[in-house]
């Protein structure tokens, strides 16, 4: 218990954090491009709205700084994170509700089935070191030096331009109505494989290396002898001796990887054209469109946070020794 | 034979120190040797490969091998500023955690954590989008002031693992002073830690910076990697087939980025002794027929007779 109350003070620290970083961020930066939007957008923002984005951007000369970072909390804790610029006068809250199913969809799948696959491979490729399998270590360190929207054009470019076998951009069919129907699911499963397929190909490897790394080191432990020399089979010792120790600081590193998964799953959208946040994002940078960044930014900050939390949790229920330890 | 030479014999590090020394020689030699100025438009637009253009041009007839020589310059700068500045905070933060412990390491250890929780690439996007020139260097320093923290927490288990050793203890009681500690005898036992730390930094480094360039965050002027790719992708590339618009650039960065990993195998070999005797005696093991077992760790050096 003592643990997992230390990890949620910890985590909502870094909340608080983020959220600070994002309030000072804009206000510490040199050049003021928010006046200068505001000032082209004259006459067209009502005045409460104008106020919201002064408070977002600290546009307020009169107010000190402590009175702007209370004002500012005021708005978050009100679900107000101000007005998008582009799709004016729609709040940034809104839109980034609607992006970010798609984005936790996309990312929460493909790391699953990254981390599943690259620990059993890792695993095996650990436990068979020495052999054949070490070949396929260069191929891995390859795959994990490839930048992901590389990865996605080449993807682009062969599966869905050459063959023609997936839609290259979007992320379902434009012509259906989105609703819990077979086809409409259908239709999200098949625009989403590619992005999918590029997330898991290139986060794969790190999870391969890491396992890999660590099962060579547990797999000369004591215990691990001690159930060969019982007689235990071969494939239960790995699974159950071996593995199952290698496996945890993959677990606790898990949390810190997430967030450059997710940073890389972003581009991937960008060059998808996939509708979630990392897309949205790309088109607040590209527009500079202030407000919706920032949305962005606090919005995937804080699902990250989240996941943490819950890989830690994950953490806490397979290692036991965080149950007991007085720490 | 000594650690160092040892370093140098790992085949992977040879072959990812040649790999950096050549695109460490195209950054220096680039704008001499490039066969084209990469802003000169020509007439052969979206031309393929040829003898005049070995990579082919772009949609206004530029040289893409000329632009990809010019690049290199502006990656590795950029991964290099980044991956020292990072690496001089991430020591400073780590060792000192570390070295200090109670109060002062359970904050600078919470505030390195934080560091790691928050996604970096966003963070970057966010701060880079909004300065008013994202140049080279400034996105360089922007990458270094948020990616010190892996190093630091890495530097921070392994100095509170030295500071009880006896030697520095012995040092301790000796009168040595803290600063003194630290600088000569914690430092030299933790060069591989902080070397493997500065390769993976400038790798992180070198993928976000072409990132940023791809996004178009940084001017599309500085030619690097990652400016290719974005004209690449902004002119249909991909649609029209021009694969040897948006193949070579990639594949440089890739290279680069085996280049540092490798290297880092060869650190990480150095570390972990494990790791080393499986890693450098596979061959040797399987010539000699012996069958590598789990339990069984083979000797690195054998008696010479």
């Amino acid at each position: 218990m003592r643990f997992l109350l230390r990890r949620v003070v910890f985590y909502a620290l870094t909340a608080w954090a983020a959220i600070t970083i994002n309030f000072f961020i804009p206000r510490m930066l040199p050049g003021d491009p928010v006046t200068a939007l505001l000032g082209r957008m004259q006459g067209r923002i009502d005045s409460g709205a104008e106020q919201s984005l002064r408070v977002l951007f600290g546009l307020d000369q009169d107010l000190g700084l402590w009175e702007q970072y209370v004002e500012y909390w005021r708005m978050l804790l009100r679900g107000d994170l101000g007005l998008s610029f582009t799709h004016f006068p729609t709040p940034v809250a809104d839109i980034v509700n609607q992006s970010l199913p798609w984005t936790v969809g996309l990312v929460g799948v493909a790391t699953v089935i990254a981390f599943v696959i690259g620990t059993l491979a890792g695993s095996i490729l650990g436990w068979r070191r020495g052999t054949w399998a070490d070949s396929l270590l260069p191929v891995a360190t390859f795959f994990q030096a490839v930048p992901y929207f590389w990865l996605g054009l080449i993807t682009i470019a062969v599966l869905s331009v050459n063959l023609g076998w997936f839609p290259s951009s979007g992320s379902y069919d434009r012509g259906l109505v989105p609703a819990f129907t077979g086809e409409f699911i259908g239709s999200v499963i098949y625009y989403g494989f590619l992005p999918a397929l590029t997330v898991v190909v290139s986060s794969v490897a790190g999870w391969v290396l890491g396992m890999r790394n660590m099962m060579v080191t547990v797999s000369s432990e004591d215990y691990v002898t001690v159930a060969h020399a019982k007689g235990l089979p071969e494939r239960q010792v790995m699974l159950g001796y071996a593995a199952r120790n290698a496996v945890l600081p993959q677990v606790s590193s898990f949390a810190l990887s997430l967030g450059f998964v997710v940073g890389g799953t972003l581009i991937m959208e960008m060059v998808f054209s996939y509708q979630g946040i990392g897309y949205t994002l790309y088109q607040a940078v590209s527009t500079h469109d202030y407000p919706l960044m920032q949305g962005c930014f606090l919005v995937i900050t804080l699902a990250v946070l989240v996941a943490n939390m819950v890989a830690d949790l994950a953490y806490a229920l397979l290692d036991p020794r965080t149950r007991t330890e007085d720490r | 034979m000594n650690n160092r030479l040892m370093f140098l014999r790992n085949g992977k590090v040879i072959t990812g120190l040649v790999i950096l020394a050549f695109f460490t020689l195209l950054a220096l030699l680039g704008p001499w040797i490039a066969p084209y100025d990469p802003n000169q438009v020509s007439d052969s637009l979206l031309s393929p490969p040829s003898m005049a253009h070995w990579l082919g041009t772009d949609h206004t007839g530029r040289d893409i091998l000329s632009q990809i020589v010019v690049g290199a310059r502006g990656v590795l700068v950029v991964g290099l500023v980044a991956g020292v500045s990072a690496t001089v905070v991430g020591v400073l933060v780590g060792v000192t955690a570390g070295f200090v412990g109670g109060i002062g390491d359970e904050s600078l250890s919470a505030l390195s954590n934080m560091f790691l929780v928050i996604p970096q690439l966003p963070l970057i996007i966010l701060i880079a989008a909004q300065l008013p020139s994202a140049g080279g260097l400034t996105v360089a320093l922007v990458i270094g002031a948020t990616g010190w923290a892996w190093g630091a927490r890495v530097l921070r288990a392994q100095t509170l693992s030295l500071r009880k050793r006896d030697f520095v203890e012995a040092a301790r009681a000796n009168g040595e002073r803290t600063w003194r500690l630290i600088l000569a005898e914690v430092l030299p036992n933790l060069t591989a830690v902080i070397a493997s730390g500065f390769v993976g930094t400038v790798l992180f480094a070198v993928l976000s910076q072409v990132t940023l360039s791809f996004i178009g965050i940084t001017p599309v002027s500085d030619w690097n990697w990652g400016t290719i790719l974005f004209w690449a992708q902004n002119n249909l590339a991909l649609q029209r087939g021009a694969w040897w618009w948006f193949v070579p650039a990639g594949a440089c960065i890739a290279l680069l980025g085996m280049a540092l990993t490798l290297v880092n195998f060869g650190i990480d070999e150095i570390v972990n002794p494990r790791l080393r005797s499986t890693g450098q005696h596979a061959r040797s093991l399987r010539r000699r027929g012996i069958r590598p077992r789990v339990g069984f760790t083979p000797v690195v050096r054998e008696a010479r007779t």
